[in-house]
């Protein structure tokens, strides 16, 4: 009598394995883990109370935003694109000191950004993204990488090569203190357009 | 005698005893690289774009906060609200929910921990700087405005 010999019907195991992909492609969610990163000031009640800090209006670089969006720069209408805003800055914080109304060194540069409580967050971003981005490509020109691999380094710094060229980019002295630094004050939103 | 002989017959068939193993492959490629959704999202979520993007180095740092026009609008009305969990928030309850997330991860880790903040375009900038102020009073100062990557660069 011949051995009844065991198989496994595979003629549905397409079938079976289809279903399986078509449930995980749909429950399948690429994760989105990147944005916009910045460090928030320590709590108000942390600084010191009288603290009075004089700032020369040269090497203040003010952006403000209202509740319909409207950008104004250094007081005036702004219009133009994000990039265009981007090169303003760069050429604000690099100035050091060639032209009497814009700032100093890069070190006592700031870029001042104040909205209102009812711009849109979309609009906030945009601006942000340029200062970011004038920034990131002043560090990423001194530390001679792209942009793109300025951010992937500057977020892995464990690595010593990484940690190598963040300090070269920002200018890193011995004492610690940093000859570029991103001097990016988000002011708290005033009243208008909120509730 | 024809001039053209009669072409040859050619099996037209596509082998089909690999495409288990094909789409077995498929299969396991997208069983490795999902991610179940822990929570369900609330709010509406159109994030900005932007192109000066970082990225997280480590997720389990991490904790997440929707914010945004609630979907269910006749039950919570139109005003963005502050989501985290699964629950709507309001922003005095930041700096337990900070303390809440802080507590899950190990000590030396704790000033570490990320915020990202998820969102919506059309919410408000005051809902916000509300939410950065307890943020700060809880100490977390991380922060990640997470945002798309935008494809044209101007």
């Amino acid at each position: 009598m011949p051995r009844a010999t065991p198989d496994i019907p595979n003629a549905s195991m397409a079938d079976i394995a289809f279903l399986l992909l078509v449930f995980f492609l749909v429950t399948t969610t690429v994760a989105n883990d990147r944005g916009l990163a910045i460090q928030l000031p320590p709590p108000p009640e942390a600084l010191p109370p009288d603290m009075d800090i004089k700032i020369q209006e040269r090497n203040l670089f003010k952006i403000q935003v209202n509740s319909f969006d409207n950008v104004l720069v250094e007081g005036n209408p702004f219009f133009g694109t994000p990039s265009e805003l981007r090169d303003m800055i760069k050429e604000f914080v690099l100035n050091n000191g060639a032209d009497p109304n814009s700032s100093d060194t890069p070190e006592k540069a700031i870029v001042s950004y104040k909205t209102d409580r009812g711009t849109s967050h979309k609009k906030f971003i945009e601006i942000l993204d340029a200062a970011q981005a004038a920034y990131y490509q002043i560090y990423a020109d001194r530390a001679d990488v792209s942009v793109k691999k300025w951010l992937e380094l500057s977020s892995d710094l464990a690595n010593p090569e990484n940690k190598r060229l963040y300090d070269i980019g920002r200018g890193r002295r011995p004492d610690g203190t940093v000859e570029i630094p991103m001097n990016l004050s988000i002011a708290e939103p005033t009243k208008a357009g909120g509730k | 005698m024809s001039k053209f002989k009669k072409k040859a017959n050619v099996k037209q068939e596509i082998p089909t005893s690999s495409m288990p193993d094909v789409v077995f492959m498929l299969l396991f490629f997208f069983m490795v690289t999902t991610q179940m959704r822990e929570t369900n999202i609330n709010v509406k979520q159109q994030l900005p774009e932007a192109t000066q993007l970082k990225k997280l180095a480590r997720k389990s740092l991490v904790a997440y906060m929707y914010i945004g026009e609630p979907k269910k609008t006749d039950e919570w009305g139109k005003e963005p609200k502050i989501q985290v969990n699964d629950v709507f928030i309001e922003p005095k309850d930041v700096i337990q929910w900070v303390n809440q997330e802080k507590a899950k991860l190990q000590e030396f880790e704790r000033d570490q921990m990320t915020v990202s903040m998820k969102v919506d375009i059309d919410a408000k900038r005051g809902i916000i700087a509300d939410v950065e102020t307890e943020l700060r009073k809880a100490n977390a100062r991380l922060l990640l405005y997470s945002t798309l990557q935008r494809r044209v660069d101007n």
